[in-house]
């Protein structure tokens, strides 16, 4: 062995990738040392996941070599990704809802007895093993559907760890976490440092590197820009590097004279929500800050007739809505963009036009007369207003990489006009540019009068936005500050107040 | 004109792989059987697709929108053995024609009740009413079939318009033209597209799902008595025997069309000619004397090596992308 040249625990070597019409990875390389955390940084689109799967197994290069621990090594299935001791958590957890800890872990390779029946517990047992060596509290027995999102992570990361992988990818594994299971996550990614694992970590939040990552490589449009140690650079260096350009203006905000009450909402009471009164004003951005099951959601979601309400009354210009249908909400003039905007917003079999104007059809269609020139029209002016690439209108959706298609989706909602529009975590799982693109569309939008409701869990992006913020814990409103005598201490105080 | 030219061009593209079978049937047919080619067998053959066609139409619908209805079939007999007690008791046809229309209409409202406003699967509802109608349809004639001797509502289902196209040819053809109209140019056909795509998104779409999905299960009882209408003038007799596994063939023709199961996804014109195929297959297979017994075991292997060959396509569409 070569003891001058450093040992990298993988290596990836000037690999590139061409699908039909796109030229996805021009020569990127990555190098992977054995007991660091690596986040490859990038924009939608810049070619993470195609490296990723290419390291999986789930695609084949074109060009490039990969090396495992100095040894090349050809990864051309996932069997082989797997022998390779390279293992791969995805955004979406792939674990089966009805079955326990330890039979997830054993699937497809259960251990059996000489009778060719299962042997539980020596699968039991074995999970056992892992579980306590990573110093989690869930049983093998625990059923995995009973788990909270954090511990079905922990889970597969056991997966990983059972397979003995060195190789640990995971894909923005914190999108869907609150703050305490982001610190749980957080430890457990050092033990398997510790361990000498090297882990590839994928994120959009930028706030996360210097909490565990020891360098990053940056990728933009399909080409390697460079891998540097966090130590030594800022973030605000480290989005030039993805977007090309310096984003002076991240937060685009000018402030309004807000006056007029438009909305107004008092005592909301169901089994989520306990008295829950604020009013919104004409031109308004009203942050909601507060931890993961403080109400937030449960409060917009009640807003827009999707929970019943005990009591409580929400009045908008004077006329009630509640008790309404979220038909009629929306026609009354309240869009509601949800959290989860691939569950809850996407029509995935069905074309981007269909998904861009599914909520306006009234303004194109009447009776059985389709104006294909004013569908073209809303469909142009939303797409081009958020910078979607597309080929054509007509593909579907699930042609376009996740984070046009969440434009598609949020342009939609901007195109139905609302009057107040309610957004649930805006920007969750959005890229940094584009980040920039919807904060400046709502600021466009709070000029013209919109009055916008912002659920979000990224403190800068509520400080930053919102001209007044609340602040929920349990179900229940703790405090409503002005964003000038905000800040972040004062926001965590009332959101963990009892 | 140049969208038209596209739609067609689509149109072709999209189906390619059943226009592929349906040819191939009718090449095998021709060769074996010199009558099949003649006027008279074609529109024969289209007679005997309407009633299926009927079926397959709203089922399309019903399966865009993510549910599946299995009442449809015992919705033909009930519905014939309805009208042909009705008229032997000498009610006039037009109300006959609405007492059956109405009672299609509530059977599909039944549906679309307990469907919408609960989580119960669509599978286990419309069989539990498909049961419910074929007994107290049994219940009701005993067993026997009821005799049809009106022979003005005979003559609308087994007459011509013009000399040479069937009565229920014609229905049919109005039928596929709503259809098609409600899917592709309405707001209504959107938002079943959507409930069967993506149903908490429709929710959240401000979509009405409850409305929309007993839009399909009403119209989808209104075709059953439809069906049922045209089939008991055809056969001079409403018979508690009729349409009995007949929502299978009409399922068979929406999914043969392109028609996702899983919902969000179909297309009434792929409907058309999955039922074509059907039709032409019992028709060829009985020209070419094949054992009825036969018949049933090729209509399995030809339905199967269609939808295979569907398979193969959209394999080859996704490796490309």
């Amino acid at each position: 062995m070569n003891i001058l040249a450093e040992q990298y625990l993988l290596e990836m070597k000037n690999i590139h990738k061409r699908f039909p019409g796109v030229y996805a990875l021009k020569g990127v390389s990555l190098q992977l040392k054995a007991g660091e955390v690596h986040a490859l940084l990038g924009e939608n689109g810049a070619g993470k996941s195609t490296l990723i799967k290419i390291l999986g197994g789930i695609y084949s290069k074109d060009e490039g070599e990969i090396y495992i621990e100095g040894k090349k090594t050809d990864i051309k299935s996932v069997n082989d990704a797997r022998a390779a001791g390279i293992s791969i958590i995805h955004q979406e957890l792939v674990l089966v809802p009805y079955l326990t800890v330890a039979e997830n872990i054993f699937l497809g390779r259960e251990p059996k007895k000489k009778s060719g029946f299962l042997d539980e517990d020596e699968m039991i047992r074995r999970t056992g093993e892992i579980l306590n060596e990573l110093g989690l509290s869930i049983r093998p027995t625990d059923v995995i559907a009973d788990l909270n999102i954090a511990s079905q992570q922990m889970v597969e990361i056991a997966k990983a760890i059972s397979f003995g992988s060195r190789i640990v990818v995971m894909d923005e594994p914190t999108s869907s976490l609150s703050d305490k299971e982001v610190d749980m996550l957080f430890a457990n990614i050092k033990k398997l440092t510790q361990r000498g694992i090297g882990i590839v970590y994928i994120s959009h939040r930028m706030s996360e590197l210097d909490a565990i990552v020891d360098r990053v490589t940056v990728l933009r449009d399909g080409e390697y820009i460079d891998t540097v140690a966090t130590k030594d650079t800022t973030n605000d260096e480290l989005v030039a590097m993805m977007v090309g350009r310096s984003l002076d203006n991240y937060y685009v905000r000018t402030y309004n004279k807000c006056e007029k009450t438009v909305l107004e909402v008092k005592g909301l009471n169901n089994n989520k929500l306990h008295d829950v009164s604020f009013d919104l004003r004409e031109g308004e951005i009203l942050g909601f800050a507060g931890l993961v099951g403080a109400g937030r959601t449960e409060t917009v979601r009640a807003i827009f007739g999707l929970d019943k309400l005990d009591s409580g009354s929400v009045k908008l210009d004077g006329k009630e809505l509640a008790g309404k249908k979220p038909s009629e909400i929306l026609k009354a003039g309240i869009c509601l963009v949800p959290e989860d905007r691939k569950a809850e917003g996407l029509f995935p079999e069905m074309s981007i036009s269909f998904n861009e104007t599914l909520k306006v059809l009234d303004q194109f269609i009447k009776g059985i007369s389709v104006d294909h020139n004013k569908e073209q029209e809303i469909i142009d002016r939303y797409i081009k207003a958020l910078s979607v690439k597309v080929a054509d209108v007509e593909n579907p959706i699930s042609s376009l990489s996740g984070g046009n298609q969440q434009k598609v989706i949020i342009g939609s909602w901007l195109a139905a006009g609302p009057k107040i529009l309610i957004l649930d975590e805006p920007t969750r799982g959005i890229d940094v540019g584009s980040k920039s693109e919807i904060y400046t569309i709502m600021n466009e939008l709070a000029k013209q009068g919109v009055s916008i409701i912002m659920v979000s869990s990224e403190l800068p992006e509520v400080l930053n936005m919102s001209d007044r913020i609340v602040v929920m814990c349990d179900g229940r409103i703790n405090g409503v500050m002005d964003h000038t005598e905000a800040t972040q201490e004062k926001i965590m105080q009332q959101a963990v107040l009892v | 004109m140049n969208k038209m030219v596209d739609g067609t061009k689509k149109y072709f593209k999209r189906n390619a792989g059943i226009l592929i079978g349906l040819a191939l049937i009718c090449i095998v047919i021709t060769v074996n059987s010199p009558q099949f080619l003649t006027q008279n067998n074609i529109m024969n053959v289209l007679r005997q697709i309407s009633s299926n066609m009927f079926l397959a139409s709203s089922m399309t619908m019903v399966l865009i929108a993510g549910g599946i209805d299995l009442s449809v079939g015992s919705g033909i007999a009930m519905i014939g053995v309805m009208a042909g007690t009705f008229l032997n008791m000498n009610i006039p046809i037009p109300v006959v024609i609405i007492i059956c229309l109405i009672a299609g209409a509530l059977i599909g409202s039944v549906n679309g009740t307990i469907i919408s406003r609960t989580t119960l699967p669509p599978f286990i509802v419309t069989y539990s009413i498909q049961s419910i109608l074929k007994g107290g349809t049994y219940v009701f004639t005993g067993g026997t079939t009821v005799r049809i001797d009106n022979r003005v509502w005979t003559n609308l289902g087994t007459g011509y318009a013009f000399g040479v196209i069937p009565y229920p040819v014609i229905y049919l053809s109005v039928v596929f033209v709503i259809v098609w109209l409600v899917l592709n140019k309405t707001k209504l056909g959107r938002h079943i597209y959507a409930v069967g795509g993506n149903e908490k998104a429709a929710r959240f779409s401000g979509i009405n799902v409850i409305r929309t999905r007993m839009f399909v299960y009403i119209f989808s009882g209104v075709m059953a008595a439809l069906a049922g209408m045209v089939l008991c003038a055809r056969q001079y007799s409403g018979n508690p025997l009729a349409g009995d596994g007949a929502e299978m063939d009409a399922i068979a023709a929406c999914v043969l069309g392109g028609t996702s199961m899983a919902g969000g996804y179909g297309f009434i014109g792929g409907t058309l000619i999955g039922a074509l195929i059907i039709g032409l297959l019992n028709n060829g297979l009985n020209l070419m004397g094949i054992d009825s017994y036969w018949q049933i075991i090729l209509k399995g292997v030809v339905i199967l090596a269609a939808v295979y060959i569907d398979y193969l396509k959209n394999l080859k569409k996704s490796k490309a992308n």
